[in-house]
């Protein structure tokens, strides 16, 4: 076939300028900023090359606590949210009636504004002058003191970070892992059924290895969704997230950037790609082990 | 095992819900001899892969009943009733190897019949010499040939001993070559483990080469029974006539007027002691004989040579298509007058069917069947 | 005999499956119920007054004097129709231009032939690996050097692609057959009425999903506006209510605040409930959030 180079670049070059412009040179400039030692951006000069910014931001306690907390959120969502999706996905593809409500009702949290609803969970785990709040009501009839979920101490409002991110990263691991176990061609469970194979031994050794790729998937994306957590974070305690001890990895870069403590592109950069490094060590140690485990 | 079919009916509820149930195997009653190769034949959607989950209890009936030798089975759970089932696209577990999936079914038993590694390990490489595929043990499925696969399959079906064996559609997934050899490799099998087994094909050349029975079914309902040369050349309606047979039967419409059969302006045939009336006629490719005198005079569109035989095509106006087909020895030489054939017909090779139900109607004295 | 142990057999069996789908059925019920309980609670209190509200020592869980003050009080006290109009501006245009730059792309890798495709494919996807926390850092230096800082070009432009959405229809355009394209060449057809008149319409469904997607994203998104826009008339409804949040209209008044929340999330809401299955579609097909 003929081959239009010139044509195929012009239909091409609205998505390379935007690309090159906002995807490709950034990319470029952020290595160099995260070198460029005392970088003042009102007068875009610098002292010298380095890496000082590393060093000072893997000094910078709110990096710290910020790291401290990304690991915490990630260790406890990722898992947990795999396992009760799975669940309810093995529950929701083996019934008939009012599945469709119920796939209906799951997928909520994923098309509504995380900010906004953010804001109702504060309000169901916040006391306030005239109320415990609704969660402390709850957790009162099981005779527990009431906490302040929202300012209070660590742990509790830590407690409520995952409980939120998991409630938001619910709705996209139903709905992955609903559809790779309506994949599963339904002979294979015929063919179990036919030589007797209990339910347990039929999950572990057919359905299981059938839908790990999917499973690994999801916490490949679970993991790096996980790392990149902020905005539930502001949704639930607001913007200065390093008063509250809740800052996460992205909430340090944006903080060195802009707002208060702003002002400091180089150390945000610093931050961007430490946090970049973790990610892609995370997704290829992810990689190594599904290639050990995951069966086709 | 004998297995027996006792008014048998399943019905399954039609997705629009304001249309009847649909009645995919009704009021099925057959006995299938023990140790014997049954095939059940039938176009897409005439109810024999329902069958087949009946009898294997993937689906229960809604009336009836079936027995294994004297065993009422009907509402007994599959993996109680001692069956083997192969798929259409054979369902071997991707993820393992042909000796663990083999070996799948038997770390399935418990109790006083839990087998150690060993015996395990010993009993699927039986059956693998069986099928022989002992070579491929440690081969994931997607690394073998579509004819390996089903002798898997095989395998991992026989590895329980089951008392019957059930193969849906099983050669439908390979290609032509591999047909032929697979297929009697299905009969050797069978033939060595002596095993009562049931084959659902809607392939009429598979069925009739290698089954000792044929059941053909349409719609639901059992068309005809018996030893595949036997439905051959007696089928009991239409739909049999038609449905068995390569190249397939003519169908004409023709009239009995005098005791002759009419096809259009020739009168064919004598036909005794049938009274005038219109009728369905099947007539075999087969049952034509050239003859420069023959009654049955028809437009030659074409000749073919095809091997050992050589097909006419032709055109006559009592016909259902545009075209009938003859085959005649290939030697033969067609002398035809402006473009005019003439036949005979060999009576034994003709079927009248009546016009109202398509059943078969009998005449003369060749079948005597009455 | 035999048969009677049968019928136990296949009655014992029912009833287990009965007692396992009921349980089923409530592990369902209480997800739901954990998933509905936060929207029921957002629109119950947005119609407590607001004394009614703080007279609660314990929280209620109905009202018996709804009342829509809250709705008025949100829209007067902070400028949340501008919100709502900004937000809509960005997310018409960002979603239009998408398109535009998607459908272009996505026709030349799908369609056309030309020197260094697979090079530049190869680089496009491997861009979809690179995390948008370490681009914004220099495109927010850049708008602001730009002099762009709460404008809606600030905000659009660097909003604009998204190079899965072009990998998703540029599978999709692979899938129409040459014939049609060969066809309409010996018609005489040009390659920009070809992608109008056949490939836009036959590839409908995808276009759909993929416009659906981005207005969901565009309506969620919070860290670029708020990144890039400090004055209220620039702000999306997501800066709109972490400003509410921040302020809480001067004194903590929650069922406002709420009122606040119902408005944001009712048009998605709506959105999904009319797309239901091609949002689901679409995002099991690789959707991301975030």
């Amino acid at each position: 076939m003929e081959s239009n180079n010139k044509k195929a670049w012009l239909y091409l070059l609205p998505a390379i300028i935007f690309l090159g412009f906002f995807m490709i040179y950034p990319l470029i400039d952020v290595f160099v900023y995260s070198f460029e030692e005392g970088y003042n951006s009102a007068s875009q000069s610098y002292f010298g090359i380095g890496l000082y910014n590393y060093e000072y931001i893997l000094h910078d306690p709110y990096f710290i606590q910020a790291l401290k907390n990304t690991f915490i959120l990630v260790l406890i969502t990722v898992p947990l949210s795999t396992i009760f999706s799975l669940l309810i996905s093995l529950a929701l593809s083996s019934i008939s009636k009012l599945r469709e409500l119920f796939q209906t009702i799951y997928f909520l949290p994923y098309v509504t504004n995380t900010l906004a609803v953010g804001l109702v969970f504060m309000i169901l785990f916040k006391p306030t002058a005239y109320t415990d709040g609704f969660v402390n009501m709850l957790i009162g009839l099981f005779g527990i003191n009431p906490v302040d979920f929202i300012d209070g101490p660590y742990w509790a409002k830590m407690l409520v970070l995952c409980i939120y991110t998991i409630w938001v990263v619910m709705p996209f691991k139903i709905l992955i892992l609903t559809s790779a176990l309506a994949s599963v061609n339904e002979d294979y469970y015929s063919a179990a059924k036919i030589d007797g194979t209990s339910k347990f031994r039929t999950f572990f050794k057919i359905t299981l290895p059938m839908i790990s790729p999917m499973i690994f998937y999801l916490v490949i994306t679970g993991f790096i969704g996980a790392f990149k957590a902020y905005s539930d974070a502001v949704a639930l305690f607001g913007t200065n997230l390093n008063a509250a001890e809740m800052n996460t990895i992205v909430g340090y870069i944006y903080d060195m950037l802009y707002g208060t403590a702003g002002g400091y592109p180089s150390y945000a950069s610093a931050a961007a790609i430490v946090l970049f490094v973790i990610v892609l060590t995370i997704t290829c140690i992810n990689l190594i082990v599904s290639r050990k485990h995951v069966h086709y | 095992m004998e297995v027996v079919l006792e008014h048998v009916t399943k019905k399954f509820k039609n997705r629009d819900k304001k249309k009847d149930d649909i009645i995919a195997v009704n009021d099925f009653t057959f006995t299938i001899p023990d140790g014997k190769l049954i095939g059940l034949l039938g176009p897409s959607g005439c109810g024999k892969s329902t069958t087949l989950n009946l009898i294997c209890g993937l689906l229960t009936v809604d009336s009836g009943k079936i027995y294994f030798g004297d065993n009422d089975v009907t509402y007994l759970a599959p993996e109680h009733r001692g069956v083997g089932l192969v798929f259409q696209n054979y369902a071997l577990y991707p993820h393992m190897t042909v000796k663990e999936n083999i070996i799948f079914p038997l770390g399935n038993l418990k109790g006083k019949d839990k087998l150690t590694k060993e015996e395990m390990n010993n009993k699927a490489l039986e059956v693998a010499k069986l099928v022989q595929i002992e070579e491929l043990m440690d081969r994931k499925p997607n690394e073998l040939s579509g004819g390996q696969q089903q002798r898997v399959a095989i395998a991992r079906a026989l590895v329980k001993m089951p008392s019957v064996l059930l193969l849906d559609e099983p050669l439908s997934n390979l290609d032509a070559r591999l047909r032929l050899k697979t297929r009697e490799e299905i009969r050797r099998i069978q033939k060595k483990t002596g095993l009562t087994t049931i084959f659902v094909t809607h392939d009429q050349d598979e069925a009739m080469s290698i089954c000792d029975h044929i059941i053909v079914m349409k719609d639901g309902l059992v068309m005809q029974i018996g030893r595949p040369q036997e439905v051959y050349d007696n089928p009991e309606n239409l739909f049999v006539a038609k449905f068995l047979g390569n190249p397939p039967i003519n169908t004409f419409k023709g009239y009995i007027k005098d005791e002759i059969l009419y096809l259009g302006q020739d009168g064919v045939l004598d036909v005794k002691g049938l009274k005038d009336q219109e009728v369905y006629v099947g007539i075999r490719p087969e049952a034509f004989v050239l003859d420069e005198s023959g009654r049955l005079k028809a437009k030659l569109i074409h000749e073919e040579v095809m091997g050992r035989d050589k097909s006419i095509l032709f055109a006559h106006e009592g016909a259902e298509s545009d075209t009938i087909r003859a085959i005649i020895p290939s030697d033969t030489v067609v002398s035809s007058k402006d473009g005019i054939v003439s036949f005979n017909l060999k009576h034994h090779k003709v079927f009248l069917f009546n016009v109202s139900d398509e059943s078969r109607i009998y005449f003369g004295v060749d079948h005597g069947k009455q | 005999m035999e048969k009677s142990t049968y019928e136990n057999l296949v009655l014992k069996e029912a009833k287990k499956k009965k007692i396992l789908d009921f349980l089923k059925y409530i592990f369902l019920t209480f997800w739901a119920l954990v998933v509905l309980f936060p929207f029921y609670w957002m629109i119950l209190t947005s119609l407590k007054s607001y004394s009614a509200y703080n007279s609660e020592y314990i929280p209620q869980f109905f009202t018996l004097s709804p009342t829509l003050e809250n709705y008025s009080y949100a829209l007067n006290e902070v400028p949340l129709a501008q919100y709502f109009l900004n937000t809509l501006i960005f997310t018409l245009i960002t979603t239009g231009l998408m398109l535009v730059v998607t459908i272009l792309a996505a026709y030349a890798f799908a369609r056309l032939q030309f020197k260094g495709k697979n090079i530049v494919f190869t680089l496009f996807l491997s861009l979809m690996m690179i995390p948008n926390e370490l681009v914004v850092i220099t495109n927010f230096v850049t708008i602001t050097n730009l002099n762009m800082r709460n404008t809606f070009m600030g905000l659009i432009l660097p909003s604009v692609t998204s190079i899965f959405y072009i990998y998703l229809l540029k599978e999709n355009f692979s899938q129409v057959p040459d014939e049609l394209y060969y066809a309409a060449k010996v018609d005489g057809t040009s390659d920009l009425k070809y992608l109008f008149k056949v490939m836009i319409p036959i590839c409908k469904p995808t276009i759909i999903t993929i416009t659906i997607l981005k207005i969901i994203e565009c309506w969620n998104s919070y860290i670029w506006p708020r990144l890039i826009t400090d004055d209220q008339n620039y702000f999306l409804v997501s800066n709109g209510i972490q400003a509410i949040r921040e302020s809480g209209f001067g004194r903590e008044n929650i069922p406002a605040m709420m009122a606040a929340v119902v408005m944001i999330s009712v048009p998605l809401i709506l959105l999904f409930l009319i797309f239901r299955k091609k949002i689901m579609q679409g995002v099991s097909k690789g959707g991301i959030k975030g």
